[in-house]
């Protein structure tokens, strides 16, 4: 049995834990042993931090044996890379970072070590968050657990992977038009994007503030409720987190959803969207309905413009985000240079990669005099019309039921020279996003051996709402005829 | 400036003023804001350092001074202003923008007036608004002979208000009368040092010169490196002959950035209008659009204290002499102060003289001066009130002031403890009659006269009676013996 705890939730190993079943030095071996075996084909971590793990896990027995306890105690669990970390490089998948070693704690990660949890390392990413491949990352790419030839889905692919092959027992990640969501789908695993807001964003490094969260990536619903409660709440390092109460997600999980009301807008299931997919969707929706829940169609008429609108706040906003990494202070440098120009220049050249230089232009053209009102301010427009057409629709349903992701997890490369066939593997995640809306997926079924998530779409702060009808379907669904995951097989 | 030049062309000038804000904390983190004497570097934190991942949180107390500035620049506070961001790439900007408003600021619509040569000229306040400081650059040669520049952070993320006039200043000298007023002005409602050698307080101007009945263009002159009033009013005199000599050759006027060169006494290009930065300002996402509630704006009004101008209009219709009301109300502890001791039963006019002259010349004179006078208000109200029904010498005032900086004691004591003044007749003529007789030179000259010999005989009763005789008594007294003599 010790040598499977990397197979574990959770919600099961605190059980364990709990009972003296196992320790948190086993399973934290047991996972670090995992990672050891399967990540040279998975790529899912950028830094494993082995020896502070077992520090950790050596530290939580020890509380734990003289009577202390923690949500989280002696749980393993990853972080994106995007995360700082006090100590440990924090490079966001780029190269213009490398050797960075910040000397603070995002909040998440605090909240995260008081409640306990053990930090295995730093996971892969698309660049600065800027991919749904992860093929963007400057270091490697990450594969998807369940076919290696298939991408994991990004920007947090290594967060996704790295749950998924069973390498942590869930993972942080950070979602900016779905970047959490859409690799979850990728992946089969559940994906939490709560409201914007509702995480302290304070050393998430930020890609587009108006729209960064931090999201959750876990092996089932439960795990994700228990993770949100220990992360949400206000900061006051970041002006733009909620000062609204934390409910307590875990105790409302299990609800009935007799009577909800579920709306299923069209503008999902148009063209583009794999028929197996749909139907996918549409069989969860059906469970959902034999549970006691209405289905409504409702309409989101402003769905095909989140695309455009995303990509030009998106970038703005990273290319001012990203202005800062010029070699003065940390990261790359450049001693050859002669003077103060050139060297930031070569800095920014070498260090950023393809897609991240393709954003700042982008973003800089949008924002520059004579096309900012055309762009941006337009852009800031039907960002509003996008989100009152969530209000209307929310005065009629509780959530809102849509695919995650049109089709499922396609070849490495099959994208990389089509930017925008990329950007469209984000179309059914972007608009509630741009909404700060919270948002979830959960595994829904198989397409071709390769899983396909539902999305689950609440209104803002109705996380327990979202969750409870999350775990609901889940249930229902219980366990999915999977096919072996490629990791695992030989 | 010639004269014809001067009616043939109208001169058009706006002012900048960037000022440094007395706060406890750094904008938007919580380094301490006063760096003035660290070493460099020593007063940043991963926020103002512009680290990755960090964010800003706004300083409630630099928002109140800006609103404070805004209110006695008569402004409208809306209730919506939000930060933006503006981007430029430069080495002292940690994270190559800064955190600025650009079209909600905190203050717009306010006027401020400004007296020259008596006469009044109202001077439009467009904006007042708040934002970031950079770090600060030094350009040092290096060990090896190389060029290399050295940045302190200290400085980085300091909160600096921004003052925008209306180009309502038509002379050097109504620009220079802004800048001293507003100086005083800001260190009366207590928001800055606004001291100019130290960058607390920096003027930037916008000149331009357009031929008289001609509608006035776009075109201006930013004019920057003025580190004193006097150099703002040199660079501007410089500006309107240089700009006044181009129209009248014909020669276009550039839209430009110039710097004040103090020792050449000239203004040089810096930048012209091709290198003009695009600031691709945006909304400040990190920070939420701030809402200024009317219990806000009504509560720093009610703590703001009187404006220096209705002060002074009040001392001068009680009589107090116009200048030395002008000079008293640079200084608002000494306003205060004096205001205290008029309030105590002291006559204006008596007070503000007397503290603006005397008093002041004690008080600066004391070592180890803090920031509060020691004197209750109460004591130099009755010193004066001694002076003014005579029971005191103008010198002997002098003597117990210091005497009562020096030992704290009570004017009524101290006069007391040196004996009443002596202004019996009988003893005063004995005494006089005693120095006529002793100083016939003196009594020759006065009779020649020279008018000195009166104050030389008067000194010599006063030294014997050891300040104590009251001068016009005496005065009169030798006078009138020498006269029947
Ligand atoms: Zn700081």
């Amino acid at each position: 049995m010790a040598d499977e705890l990397y197979l574990l939730t959770l919600h099961a190993a605190a059980r364990g834990l709990r009972s003296g079943t196992f320790s948190s030095v086993e399973l934290t071996r047991s996972l670090l042993d995992r990672i050891e075996s399967v990540d040279g084909r998975v790529g899912a971590y950028l830094t494993v931090t082995a020896d502070l793990a077992l520090e950790q896990a050596a530290d939580a027995d020890t509380r734990r044996a003289s009577g202390r306890d923690g949500p989280l105690l002696g749980l393993p669990i990853a972080l994106k890379d995007v995360l700082s970390t006090a100590g440990v490089q924090t490079t966001c998948a780029s190269r213009i970072l490398e050797g960075f070693i910040p000397p603070y704690d995002a909040t998440a990660v605090t909240r995260l070590k008081n409640a306990g949890a053990v930090t295995l390392g730093k996971t892969n990413m698309d660049e600065f968050a800027m991919g749904s491949s992860n093929e963007h990352s400057g270091y490697k790419p990450a594969r998807n657990p369940w076919n290696l030839d298939k991408v994991p889905g990004g920007s947090s692919g290594g967060s996704a992977a790295a749950v998924a092959a069973d390498e942590c027992l869930a993972a942080l990640g950070s979602d900016t038009g779905g970047s959490v969501r859409q690799p979850a789908a990728l992946c089969g695993c559940v994906g939490l994007k709560p409201t914007y807001g509702r995480i302290s964003r304070f050393g998430l490094i930020a890609f587009a503030s108006s729209l960064d969260q931090i999201g959750v990536l876990t092996k089932d619903v439960t795990d994700a409720a228990l993770l949100l409660g220990v992360l949400a709440g206000h900061d006051p390092r970041d002006s733009t987190s909620a000062d609204e109460p934390v409910p307590e997600y875990g105790g409302e999980l299990n609800g009935d959803i007799g009577g909800l009301r579920i709306g299923v807008a069209p503008e999902y299931f148009g063209e583009g969207l794999d028929p197996q997919v749909g139907d996918s969707v549409r069989a969860a929706i059906d469970d959902l309905r034999g549970l006691g829940a209405t289905e409504r169609e409702i309409s989101l008429p402003h769905t095909e413009y989140a695309l455009p609108t995303y990509y030009v706040i998106a970038p703005s906003e990273a290319s001012a985000n990203l202005a800062r990494y010029n070699g003065v202070k940390y990261g790359l440098s450049d001693p050859q240079a002669t003077d103060v120009d050139e060297m930031m220049a070569r800095i920014r050249g070498r260090g950023f990669g393809s897609e991240v230089k393709r954003r700042i232009m982008i973003g800089t053209f949008a924002l520059s005099s004579g096309y900012y009102d055309a762009y941006y301010v337009r852009a800031q427009k039907v960002r509003t019309l996008i989100k009152s057409d969530f209000e209307t629709a929310f005065q009629d349903v509780d959530v809102i039921a849509a695919p995650v992701v049109p089709s499922p997890a396609f070849d490495l490369g099959a994208k990389l020279d089509d930017p925008v066939a990329m950007y469209q593997s984000d179309i059914m995640t972007l608009p509630a996003s741009l909404a700060g809306l919270p948002c979830m997926s959960i595994p829904c079924g198989f397409v071709d051996g390769l899983p396909v998530g539902l999305q689950l779409i609440a209104p803002p702060f109705a996380e327990s709402r979202l969750l409870q009808a999350a775990r609901a379907y889940e249930r229902a669904r219980g366990n999915l005829p999977a096919p072996l995951k490629a990791i695992d097989a030989a | 400036m010639t004269t014809a030049s001067a009616t043939a062309y109208r001169v058009v000038i706006g002012l900048e003023t960037h000022v440094q804000l007395r706060t406890q904390s750094k904008m938007f983190c919580g380094c301490a804001a006063d760096y003035a004497n660290a070493r460099p570097n020593t007063h940043v934190c991963p926020v103002c350092l512009g680290m990755p991942g960090v964010l800003p949180v706004i300083n409630r107390e630099a928002v109140d001074h800006t609103i404070r500035t805004g209110l006695a620049l008569n402004c409208e506070i809306p209730e919506y202003a939000k930060f933006d961001r503006k981007n430029y790439a430069y080495p002292d900007l940690m994270k190559w923008y800064q955190i600025s408003q650009y079209d909600l600021p905190l203050c717009i619509n306010g006027h401020f007036d400004v007296e020259v040569d008596g006469a009044t000229t109202r001077v439009g306040i467009t904006r007042v608004h708040l934002e970031e400081d950079t770090a600060r650059l030094t350009h040092v040669t290096a060990a090896d002979g190389a060029p290399a520049s050295l940045i302190d952070v200290n400085r980085s993320g300091s909160p600096l208000m921004e003052i925008v006039s209306e180009p309502d200043i038509r002379t050097p000298a109504e620009a220079m009368a802004y800048g001293e007023k507003l100086r005083a002005l800001l260190r009366w409602i207590g928001v800055s040092t606004a001291n100019m050698e130290d960058g607390a307080l920096r003027i930037d101007a916008n000149i331009s010169v357009w031929p008289q009945g001609e509608p006035i263009g776009d075109v201006k002159v930013e004019v920057k490196n003025m580190n004193s009033f006097r150099a703002l009013g040199r660079a501007l005199a410089f500006e309107i002959e240089r700009q006044t000599g181009r129209r009248e050759r014909g020669e276009a006027i550039e839209q430009e950035t110039r710097g004040w060169d103090e020792t050449s006494g000239a203004t040089r290009s810096q930048r012209t209008k091709e290198y003009a930065h695009d600031y691709r300002y945006f909304p400040e996402p990190d920070l939420p659009p701030l809402h200024v509630t009317r219990q806000r704006v009504d509560a720093l009004r009610a703590a703001l204290p009187r404006m220096p101008d209705q002060v002074a209009a009040d001392l001068i219709q009680q009589s107090a002499p116009e200048a030395d009301v002008a000079e008293l109300v640079q200084d608002r502890p000494l306003t205060d102060y004096t205001l205290a001791v008029i309030e105590a039963g002291a006559s204006a006019g008596e007070a503000v003289t007397w503290i603006v002259h005397e008093f002041r010349r004690a008080l600066n004179a004391q070592p180890n001066r803090g920031a509060a006078i020691p004197i209750p208000p109460a004591e130099i109200a009755s010193l004066l009130t001694l002076r003014a029904k005579g029971s005191v010498s103008s010198t002997m005032a002098g003597e117990v002031l210091d005497e009562m900086f020096a030992t704290g004691k009570a004017a009524e004591d101290i006069v007391q403890a040196r004996g009443p003044q002596i202004s019996g007749q009988d003893e005063l003529l004995a005494i006089a009659r005693l120095v006529i007789q002793e100083n016939p030179q003196a009594v020759q000259d006065y009779r020649d006269g020279k008018g000195r010999a009166l104050q030389f005989l008067m000194g010599q009763v006063m030294r014997i009676t050891r300040g104590k005789a009251n001068p016009k008594a005496v005065s009169e007294l030798i006078r009138s013996e020498l006269e029947s003599a």
